[in-house]
């Protein structure tokens, strides 16, 4: 009798299982550490396929594509990895976060 | 993450129930925290466990004081916005609440009013506010506002909503209205004059269904954050 908010969250669940219903691997990165201004908030989701393709968002758009790079890797490999953005960057220019923060994302492949 | 973990917590999400995921981040050893207890690999210490209830609680997600090793990802139900009313001001309500992340219901026994025409994408009950109000259970994590004009349909809901933990209780009406209404609790022993918001809504000075929805949707998030 409720209609349920479209939430971030239970998309990124259904479009995971959509996958695996696909036999397509995926990893799951999530931001762990925010400092200073932030886009996103700490428990951020982004899934990634093994195809590239990917929902939800960790930056609002910034780094996502550094991290589904990261997370083709943590598929093929199945070892989680710790990614730190922010404009001290060395990487700045490219992949660096506008705003001036800096965010820590954590990657996992989905067993 | 193991697949069984984002089955569990999808499910937890149908049933309205906060879970967690604990990782140690160093190797990626998981456990998940729903209300029965944990399952999985970390053996966790009772101070970390007291951590990981309080913060599922709150909804906050992070390192751990306890231990900054581990990374605790919180998923706690989402909000509720129960909206007292079919109203041509419901009608802007409903969709600025579903953007903001909240459930929608819609209460108006009125059938004339509460419509599929009237309200596409939204869920509508047709049963009195008070019977409604009983099954939908208003927790702390729901928000209340009331849009009808008619006291014999707000009374009721305002009355079961100020009993229950909503986190916000709202009518729509002028001060006058507001001053007679709180007469009329009054009489029934019950007042609304701390946590009953009216005016509905931050005074943004706006006058069309739309800006009003804005300005109640607006005090909801405000209040939420106020409060947790």
């Amino acid at each position: 009798m409720t209609q349920r908010a479209e939430s971030e969250v239970d998309e990124i669940l259904t479009q995971v299982r959509r996958w695996q219903q696909d036999r397509r691997r995926v990893a799951l990165a999530t931001v762990i550490d925010t400092w200073g201004s932030s886009p996103r908030p700490v428990g951020s989701h982004l899934a990634v396929a093994d195809t590239g393709g990917f929902v939800g968002s960790v930056s609002g758009g910034c780094v996502e594509g550094a991290v589904v790079e990261a997370a083709l890797e943590v598929i093929a490999d199945g070892k989680p990895r710790q990614l730190e953005f922010g404009v001290s960057d060395e990487q700045a220019w490219s992949v660096g976060l506008a705003c001036g923060g800096r965010i820590a994302v954590y990657v996992e492949r989905v067993e | 993450m193991k697949s069984a973990f984002l089955l569990e917590i999808a499910r937890a999400r149908a049933e309205r129930q906060a879970i967690a995921v604990v990782t140690r981040l160093r190797d990626g050893a998981q456990s998940l925290h729903p209300a029965r207890g944990p399952q999985g690999d970390l053996e966790l210490t009772e101070p970390v466990l007291a951590e990981v209830r309080d913060r599922c609680r709150h909804d906050r997600s992070g390192r751990l004081r306890a231990d900054p090793a581990l990374f605790i990802r919180c998923y706690t139900p989402a909000y509720r916005l129960i909206i007292v009313g079919a109203v041509h001001i419901a009608q802007a309500l409903a969709p600025a609440a579903v953007m903001a992340g909240f459930d929608v219901t819609i209460v108006d026994p009125r059938t004339a009013f509460a419509t599929v025409e009237r309200f596409p994408d939204t869920t509508v009950t047709h049963e009195w506010p008070d019977v409604a109000l009983e099954t939908l259970a208003p927790d702390a994590q729901t928000a209340v506002a009331a849009l009808s004009h008619d006291p014999k349909l707000d009374d009721p809901a305002l009355i079961a909503a100020l009993a229950s933990p909503a986190f916000y209780v709202g009518a729509l009406g002028s001060r006058r209205t507001h001053a007679a209404r709180l007469e009329r609790f009054a009489a029934h022993g019950i007042d609304g004059s701390e946590r009953l918001r009216a005016p509905v809504g931050l005074n943004l000075g706006g006058r069309s269904a739309g800006e009003i929805a804005i300005a109640i949707i607006a005090e909801i998030i405000q209040t939420r954050y106020r409060t947790t």
